[in-house]
Parts: C-alpha cells; sequence; structure tokens
C-alpha cells in the first residue's frame, strides 16, 4: 500500500510529509471506509443479482429465460433502443454543430433546455406523453377518430425512452465539439471540400470516441429505464412489457428465479457498458476527455 | 472565435464560414419542441386549467404532502450521507494507491448503467428481514426494507456516483505545491484539509449534493420495491403521481408533478445561489 508518489518526497522530513499526506493508520481507517461503502452499497448488490437467478439451478434459469413472455420483452427491449438511440444520436450531433461550431443568440439557454429531461423525475417524463396522448388528453379524440394508438403501444414507449435518454449523446458531444474548435474543418473547406465531405471525413472521426461513449451510456439508460415506460406501457404482457418492466412483474408474483434471471441480463448489460466505458476512458482519455463525469 | 467589432449592431450569428447552422439549428430546435417543450407545456397548461382551488385542494392533501416529505426528506438524507462517503470514496481513489482502485474507480459508475428496477429487487432482497444484510440488522431492531429508511437506502445507491463525479475531477487538479506551503508554514494536516484542501472543494461538493438530491426526489424504479409504499409512511411522490393516473384522476396526478418540477427548480435555484456565494466567500 505504499503511495509511489510519496517516494518523490525523500528530502523532506517524516512531520513535513505527514502534513502533506494522512498517516498511516488515517489512511487505512478512510480506505477501509470507502472500500467498505463501496463493497455493501454497490457490489453486493450486483452479487446478489446473480446469486438469486442461479439460486435454483442453471436449468430453471435458462427456463425462465426461454418463456414467451420473457423473450417478448426482450425483443421489445432492443427494438425501442434501436429506435430511440439512433434518433437521439442523431440529434446530439446536429444540436453540438450548431452550438459548438457557431456563435449565437441564446446559446447557454439552448445548452440548458438539452439537459432539462436529467432534472425532470422518469414518472413526470412518462406523464407529459399521457396528459397529450391519453383518451383524456389535448390529442386525445383527435387520435381515437384517426385510429392511431400512441399510448399504452410501443410509440409511447419509444417516446417516452427518448425523453428520458435525450440528453446523453448531445452533453458528451457538445464540450468535446467546443475544445477542438473549428480550425480542421475551416481547413478542409479552404481545400474545397464541401460542408458534408467536412463532416463526415475531419468532424466524425475526431469525436468517434466521445460519440461511442455517449452510445454507450444512452443505450444503458434506453435499455434499462423503468419509470417513464411504465406509466406509458399499460404493462400488457408479451407486447408493451419491456426487460425492466417484466422484471416486477414476475416479482411481484413472488417469482424470484424469473425476476432475477431477467435482471441478470440487464446487469451483464450494465458491467458490458461499464467496461466498455473504462476501456474508452483508458485509451482514448484525451479524446474524450472533455466529457469525464457521467 | 472571432469577436465582432464593438457597436456593430445585434445579431443573432457570428459570420462563419462553416455551413449548416440553418439546418442543424432548425433541426435540434424542431426535435427538441416535439420530444421536450411541448409535452411539458402540455403538463404547465393542464395544472394552470386546473385553477387555483383545485389545485390547492390537491396540493394540500394530506396525503399528497406527506408524499412530498417523504420524497424530499429521503432524497436530502441520502445526499447527505453521500456527500460524506462520497467525497471520502473520491479521496481514497484520487490520493491512494492500492490494487483494484481501476476496478473500484469503475464500479462508482454501476448506478449509472444498472437498470433502476434491478437495483430495487437487489436491495429489497439484501435488506429484508432474511436478507444477507437485513438479517444482520433484525437483532439490532433496525428494520431497512418496507420503511423510509429503505427509501433512503436506495437513493444512497443511486445519488452516490453524481457526488464521487463531481468532486473526483476537482481534487485531482489540487496542486499538492499548495499543501506542501502550507506544512512549511506549519500548519498541520487537520488544518490543510479544513483550510486549505476542503474550501476548494465546496463548490464541486455543493454541485454533487444538489444533483443526488435532485435525482433522489424524482427516482421511482429502485425505490418502489424496497419502500413498502403505504400511504403517509412509505409513499414517495413519483409513486402517488402512478397511483392518481391508474385511478384515471389526471387532474391530481398533473398537479402534484407540477409542485414537484417548482420545487426541484426552486431548489436547484437556491443552490445556484449557495454556489455563487461560497465561490466569492472561498474565491
Amino acid at each position: 500500500m505504499a503511495d509511489p508518489e510519496i517516494k518523490s518526497y525523500e528530502p523532506h522530513h517524516e512531520s513535513q510529509s505527514a502534513a502533506v499526506t494522512e498517516s498511516r493508520p488515517v489512511k487505512a481507517v478512510l480506505m477501509a471506509i470507502a472500500l467498505a461503502f463501496l463493497a455493501v452499497f454497490l457490489l453486493l448488490p450486483l452479487v446478489v443479482v446473480f446469486h438469486q437467478a442461479l439460486a435454483m439451478g442453471i436449468g430453471a434459469y435458462t427456463e425462465a429465460l426461454s418463456s414467451p413472455d420473457t423473450r417478448s420483452a426482450i425483443r421489445l427491449t432492443l427494438l425501442v433502443a434501436a429506435i430511440s438511440v439512433p434518433l437521439n444520436v442523431v440529434f446530439g450531433i446536429s444540436a453540438a454543430w450548431a452550438i459548438a461550431k457557431f456563435e449565437f443568440k441564446g446559446k447557454a439557454f439552448l445548452t440548458t433546455l438539452i439537459d432539462l429531461p436529467f432534472s425532470v423525475s422518469p414518472v413526470i417524463s412518462g406523464l407529459v406523453y399521457v396528459l397529450l396522448f391519453g383518451a383524456q388528453g389535448l390529442l386525445g379524440a383527435w387520435l381515437k377518430a384517426h385510429g392511431i394508438v400512441i399510448l399504452f403501444a410501443v410509440p409511447g414507449i419509444v417516446l417516452a425512452t427518448i425523453f428520458v435518454t435525450f440528453p446523453f449523446v448531445a452533453r458528451e458531444l457538445i464540450p468535446l465539439m467546443q475544445e477542438q474548435g473549428n480550425g480542421d474543418e475551416e481547413a478542409a473547406l479552404s481545400l474545397g471540400a464541401s460542408g458534408w465531405q467536412a463532416f463526415w471525413y475531419v468532424t466524425l472521426p475526431n469525436v468517434k470516441w466521445g460519440l461511442l461513449y455517449g452510445v454507450l451510456l444512452c443505450n444503458a439508460r434506453a435499455m434499462g429505464e423503468f419509470g417513464a415506460v411504465s406509466v406509458v406501457s399499460g404493462h400488457i404482457r408479451g407486447l408493451t412489457n419491456t426487460m425492466p418492466l417484466h422484471v416486477e412483474i414476475l416479482y411481484n408474483e413472488y417469482n424470484a428465479v424469473g425476476a432475477f434471471a431477467v435482471a441478470s441480463l440487464l446487469a451483464g448489460l450494465a458491467l458490458v457498458t461499464l467496461v466498455l466505458k473504462t476501456l474508452l476512458e483508458m485509451r482514448y482519455g484525451a479524446e474524450i476527455a472533455a466529457t469525464r463525469g457521467h | 472565435m472571432t469577436t465582432a467589432p464593438v457597436k456593430a449592431g445585434w445579431r443573432f450569428k457570428q459570420p462563419s464560414v462553416i455551413p449548416g447552422f440553418g439546418l442543424t439549428l432548425g433541426f435540434s430546435l424542431a426535435y427538441l419542441t416535439i420530444i421536450i417543450l411541448i409535452p411539458l407545456s402540455g403538463l404547465v397548461w393542464r395544472s394552470a386549467a386546473l385553477g387555483w382551488a383545485d389545485f390547492w385542494a390537491i396540493a394540500a392533501d394530506r396525503r399528497t404532502l406527506n408524499a412530498l416529505k417523504i420524497s424530499f426528506g429521503t432524497a436530502f438524507l441520502a445526499a447527505v450521507v453521500n456527500v460524506v462517503f462520497g467525497t471520502v470514496v473520491a479521496w481514497v481513489l484520487v490520493r491512494y494507491r492500492f490494487p483494484g482502485r481501476r476496478i473500484a474507480d469503475a464500479m462508482v459508475d454501476l448506478p449509472f448503467a444498472l437498470p433502476t428496477a434491478v437495483a430495487g429487487i437487489a436491495l429489497t432482497t439484501l435488506y429484508a428481514p432474511n436478507g444477507w444484510i437485513g438479517h444482520l440488522l433484525m437483532p439490532l431492531g433496525i428494520k431497512v426494507a418496507y420503511t423510509p429508511l429503505g427509501i433512503v437506502v436506495a437513493l444512497v445507491f443511486i445519488g452516490l456516483p453524481f457526488v464521487v463525479r463531481t468532486v473526483q475531477p476537482i481534487m485531482e487538479e489540487i496542486d499538492k505545491e499548495v499543501e506542501e506551503a502550507a506544512a512549511t508554514l506549519g500548519a498541520n494536516r487537520f488544518q490543510i484539509i479544513t483550510r486549505v484542501l476542503f474550501p476548494g472543494l465546496a463548490p464541486a461538493i455543493i454541485t454533487g449534493f444538489s444533483l443526488a438530491f435532485a435525482r433522489g426526489v424524482g427516482e421511482y424504479g429502485s425505490v418502489i420495491f424496497i419502500a413498502g409504499n403505504l400511504p403517509f409512511k412509505s409513499e414517495i411522490a413519483p409513486l402517488l403521481i402512478v397511483i392518481r393516473l391508474e385511478e384515471y384522476n389526471y387532474e391530481a396526478a398533473t398537479a402534484i408533478a407540477a409542485i414537484m418540477l417548482a420545487l426541484s427548480f426552486l431548489m436547484l435555484l437556491v443552490v445556484n445561489l449557495v454556489q455563487t456565494w461560497s465561490r466569492k466567500r472561498y474565491g
């Protein structure tokens, strides 16, 4: 547990280096507190998911995962992510281009608006669509007359998912593109590139790792969203149940193995996300530097 | 960045050789308006249409008040816990080198990546009277699952990365020379931490606190499993919104949502003021 940074302080007296870092016992206590806290609050919940999922053996686990309702929940979750993530990627790139490459009035306000979904409760994110598209909603009567179904169906789930994952890509790209400035694009344009060429061959390669980082976080949230989707889904088994909603239903039916089996898939997704995220930060830290943090 | 000549008159956008401003800004604004602004203003419009008397009747309802109190109270407690332990975690991760540090660092983001429903059932299983942690606390007379304490536990889980990830980068930037200077001037370690290091970290700690608090107030997925959801005791405001919706009581759901939004924004405002003050105070 020797701190390599301390070694360079050799010319100092023992008392001085004690003032620049904590004494050994204090260090040990702080480390014990931090690691115990992480173990109890983060590691144990993760372990318990897999433990419960496999509590009745591997056979029960695979059986729980192969039920038709579970399979349709997995399909729906993949479908919703496959629609909402690309839409937010297009928005994120477009918003970052406008905000990072140009100076215009109201830019700070626009950036604040983009972050707005993060400060709204997921339940409220779902509620706003119910108020808009529900039977008593503002557009409810019109939608019904035209036979369009949004609420308690896939479109509603997709909309709610887009709402809660809205800022992820944009907020990764905006600081990154601001930091990189306009020089590269201006050079490309002066050499005769079209705007699209400058974007495809200059900007996109410059931000690709930051973009991937944003997509990763956006996707994790899209597949795992519970509150917003729960409000708009209607909980129709086999039709409008995403994986997190299916976990809730199985759990409330006291089907622990089933609930934790589906949960283990989502936990696996979370672990893969964390590993990829850490690898990206380690290898391309400088290229996504502006985006460290959530 | 080109700066416009002084007194060039008002212009919406600075000139630039880069194309695509109209297209990207237009698309971004349209998408933002359709997905976020129209639905949110629908909520404001609906709650305004309620009228004062109806709105007040819902807001002053005892069940509503209790749910709001529980949501904001537990979120506050959890944010306080996270500020204390999150700062210690960040300190240990930044300053100490030990085997497994990278894994511990990566683990901090788990609550961002793990779906809330999964966290909810996992924590409930852990803290239930027969769970791994619950059965240890039982003899001490501490009940966590199905009590307000359970809500705090879930919100501590959810909020931890907000504190650590806001404080950590600021800690990394601290120049060790400042500490050495303080030491050569005769300060002891405690004085250095309270007088030299803490003032620099205070704004980040406040930001981390407010992010964790704001997230905790609105949190739903991880809480509803562990809370027990007893009206007046452990029923959070987002759950009450869902219950009112299931009763087709759109008015009540809207009113509670509007109150929550207003309180959250008010809180963010206060935090911003405190932050400005602490920046001025500690420079």
